[in-house]
Order: structure tokens, then C-alpha cells, then sequence
């Protein structure tokens, strides 16, 4: 199992990578630092999408001309991985807005004295 | 028959219960506890109070001061309790729980990972007969030397447009949700100045115009090549790496990095709200049109009457190029309108 998990390392990273955003989403309760845990995971993600599509020897996918025995690499993980940026690029943004109008109502970012300052005004 | 427990409320099952339910149970219990001690000792006072009324007025008053005191103390003991200990508890407990919870989803991955196929292999099953076609045939296909913006654009330009619509919709949102209101602002301005004369303004507009010599000089240096490189970047999307996302990020650095250096003032002489609505929603267009003629047509014809050009030439893969250009407009609006909302709620 090391042997297999030191041979996928990229994968293997990705992996950590992705526990350690998820527990900075988890732990911390500043706003902010929930969406920087947030984009840890994306990148996780990111990384690997384009481990998946890795062939050894192969360069990148646009046509080189003149010899035929090229390997090119997946050209599918990259696409994928556009389509992730720029969701993760439009969600993050919203996330943002909504942290700043919520500093704005309430002049904190911590999110339980937000919740707790929520109830008493419903109160 | 069943009998109830007299101390039902504290076992360890209806404590569960509690939890399940979703009540809470900690504080509940400690402010149970807390009411029963003030119910007891309000009793105790109260009864203290009538024995003491018989003898003598002034030593009750005093004592009756003495218990309040001491009530006063046990409450403040008591009223803390949850803001103190029992927050930090609970919090202890979910740190750790978060912590182990997050090496479960670790290790589960990792057991997964390690069953993965090998990295690298070219006989793994991610690389099948899909993105084979797309390399063998692409070039046909689609007349574009590189195969991911062929991919991308062509065979799954749907995607695309979804894409470009979501980054259209995360900025109506921000533009919503961060415009600054003129007409309310204006009221708060006049009610501010109605009550005081210092008006204190988080507004950016404030600092213009700028006079920061060497951002200025640097950004006359630079943000032409950046605008030129990023037109570049879209022009050559099916020839050379990148495409309108990358070069559309990188125009919108231009943008925002000459706005930094010369205040807004001038940057809205080229580019509004109104720049911005137009260009977006234009390209769109354009690019919904452009792709949609396949409803007409019927899924399966999904050849275009524009001609592919030769392989390698700017101006060739029939409807890539335009549509490009559409998704680096949109790009490089929605950058730097993000840009432009958080920093002063317009644009």
C-alpha cells in the first residue's frame, strides 16, 4: 500500500492537501479563513485532476508538427480543471460579497458571535 | 407497569434523548440547576424573612441585604457558567471531533488512493477512447492545433457557455449584493451631518486623485504590454496555450492594476457600469447565438458552414476564434468589475 501511495504521489498530495482545507473549514471561525479553506480544497482538487490525466513522456496537447510518435497527455482533465477555476473563482467571489455585507450588519466576522448577535435580534 | 425514575431528567438515556431531540442539553441543565438553587434559596430567604419580621426590623433588613448578597453571588457564579466553562467544552469537543473526523476522510481517501491506477501509465482507464478521438480527429474535426481549446469550445462548447454564464451570475450577485446605494447613502450623509459635523468615510474616492509617482510611472510602463500580452493570449487561444479565461484574467490585471495606479476617475472614462453591462451581455449573446444554431439544425449536424482555414493559422477553426473573444470579454469585465465592487461598491 506505502509503495502504491508513494507511486500516485501527486494524487497522494492532493489528498492531504484536501484534509487540510477541510479541516481549516471546520476549525477556524473567522469568515475569511473558512473561504481560504474553502479554495485549499479547490486547489486539492485541481492538482488532482491533473495528476488523472499525466502520461509519462507526454507533452502538452496541441499538435507538434512534423513527427507522428507523439504522446500527448489527456487533454480532458484540463478542460475540467478550467471549468473548477472558474467556478471556484465565481463562488469565492460571492462568498466574499456576502462576508462583507454580513461585517457590515453585525462588525464582526466571527461567525458564532454573528449567529449569537442573529438570535438576539430575532429575539 | 412501567415506573418512571424519579431522577428521570438526569439519566444517562434521557440525556441522549436530549441530544437527539436537538435540545441543549448542557446549558439546559445548567440553568435548571441554577433556577432550583435560586428557588430554594428565594424559599429560604423568604422564610427567613417572616421568622426575622417577629423580632426585630433593623437586623432583618440587614440579613435580608446579607442573603441578597449572597444570591447575587451565586447567580453571578451560575450565569457565567455557559459563557465560560461549558462554551469551552464544547468547543474542546468539536475541535477534536472535527480533527478526527478530518483524518477519517484522510486515510479513507489515501486506502483509495493507494488502489488508484499507477500515475502516469498511458494504459489507465482515464485515457480511453474519448480523449483519443479528440487527438486523432481534432484536428479535422475542428481546425484547431490545440486540442483542449478545440475540446473546450467545439465538442463541448455547452459547457462553456455554462461556464461563462456562472461567472455572468456570481457577478449580478456581488453587483447586488455590494452596490453601493447613492440615494441611501446620501440620506445616512445627511442625517450623519445633521448630528455631527466629522464625517468619517470608508470610501476609496476620498484618497483621489492619486499621486503616487511611482506606481504611476511603473503602471505606464507595464500596463500596455499586460493588455497587449493578454489580447495576444486570446487571439492565439487555438494556436498556443491559453484561450479567453486565461487571457481575459490577464487583461483584467491590466485593468485593475492602471485603475490602482490612477484612480477611478480615469478609468471610468473608458469603462462604466454601463461598458460593462453591455459588453457582458453581448458577448453572451453572441456566444448562445453562436452555439445555438444546433437547435435548428438537430443535434446530430453539428457542422457549422464557416470554413476551418488551414491548421495553424490565425485565422482558421471556424468559430473558435470569435468565440474566444466572447468568453476574454467576459473575463476580463467580470474581473475587473469584482475588483471594482469590493473595493468601492460601483463602478
Amino acid at each position: 500500500m506505502l509503495k502504491m501511495l508513494f507511486n500516485n504521489y501527486y494524487e497522494t498530495v492532493a489528498v492531504i492537501l484536501f484534509g487540510i482545507g477541510f479541516t481549516t473549514l471546520l476549525l477556524h471561525r473567522n469568515m475569511i479563513k473558512k473561504i481560504l479553506g474553502l479554495n485549499i480544497m479547490d486547489t486539492a482538487v485541481y492538482l488532482f485532476l491533473a495528476a488523472k490525466g499525466y502520461i509519462y513522456g507526454g507533452v502538452a496537447p496541441i499538435l507538434v508538427e512534423g513527427s507522428k510518435e507523439v504522446t500527448y497527455v489527456n487533454p480532458i482533465p484540463s478542460g475540467l480543471v478550467l471549468t473548477g477555476i472558474v467556478v471556484s473563482v465565481s463562488s469565492s467571489a460571492l462568498m466574499l460579497a456576502l462576508t462583507i455585507r454580513l461585517y457590515k450588519r453585525y462588525h464582526t466576522l466571527d461567525i458564532d458571535q454573528m449567529s449569537m448577535l442573529a438570535k438576539k435580534e430575532e429575539m | 407497569m412501567s415506573r418512571q425514575r424519579s431522577n428521570y431528567e438526569n439519566t444517562l438515556w434521557r440525556k441522549f434523548e436530549r441530544w437527539v431531540n436537538g435540545e441543549d442539553n448542557s446549558s439546559m441543565e445548567a440553568s435548571e440547576k441554577h433556577e432550583e438553587k435560586i428557588q430554594r434559596i428565594s424559599k429560604e430567604q423568604q422564610q427567613d424573612v417572616v421568622d426575622f419580621e417577629a423580632t426585630a426590623e433593623d437586623v432583618n433588613e440587614l440579613i435580608s441585604k446579607e442573603k441578597k448578597r449572597k444570591i447575587e453571588a451565586l447567580y453571578r457564579k451560575y450565569e457565567n457558567w455557559p459563557q465560560t466553562k461549558g462554551i469551552k467544552i464544547f468547543t474542546g469537543l468539536y475541535r477534536a471531533m472535527a480533527v478526527i473526523l478530518c483524518a477519517c476522510i484522510i486515510a479513507l481517501l489515501l486506502i483509495t488512493v493507494s488502489y488508484l491506477p499507477e500515475f502516469g501509465n498511458a494504459n489507465n482507464p482515464a485515457n480511453n477512447e474519448v480523449p483519443e478521438r479528440y487527438i486523432e480527429n481534432g484536428i479535422e474535426e475542428t481546425g484547431a492545433v490545440n486540442f483542449v481549446a478545440g475540446m473546450i469550445l467545439d465538442y463541448r462548447a455547452f459547457d462553456t457557455l455554462g461556464e461563462s454564464h456562472v461567472l455572468f451570475i456570481a457577478a449580478c450577485c456581488v453587483l447586488i449584493l455590494l452596490r453601493a446605494d447613492k440615494k441611501k447613502e446620501d440620506k445616512k450623509k445627511e442625517q450623519k451631518k445633521n448630528i455631527t459635523c466629522v464625517v468619517a468615510d470608508g470610501n476609496d474616492r476620498i484618497y483621489e486623485p492619486k499621486n503616487d509617482k511611482i506606481l504611476q510611472k511603473i503602471a505606464f510602463i507595464l500596463v500596455p504590454p499586460i493588455i497587449i500580452y493578454g489580447i495576444y493570449v486570446v487571439l492565439n487561444g487555438h494556436l498556443s496555450p491559453g484561450g479567453g479565461f486565461s487571457g481575459g484574467a490577464i487583461i483584467g490585471a491590466g485593468l485593475i492594476l492602471y485603475t490602482n495606479a490612477f484612480g477611478f476617475k480615469k478609468t471610468s472614462e473608458f469603462f462604466t457600469y454601463k461598458t460593462f453591462s453591455t459588453v457582458t451581455v453581448c458577448s453572451l449573446l453572441f456566444y448562445a447565438g453562436a452555439k445555438s444554431y444546433s437547435f435548428y439544425t438537430g443535434a446530430n449536424h453539428l457542422e457549422s458552414h464557416i470554413p476551418k482555414g488551414i491548421p495553424g493559422n490565425i485565422l482558421s477553426s471556424g468559430l473558435i476564434l470569435p468565440l474566444n473573444i466572447a468568453v476574454g470579454l467576459i473575463v476580463a469585465c467580470t474581473m475587473y468589475g469584482f475588483y471594482s465592487l469590493f473595493r468601492k461598491g460601483g463602478m
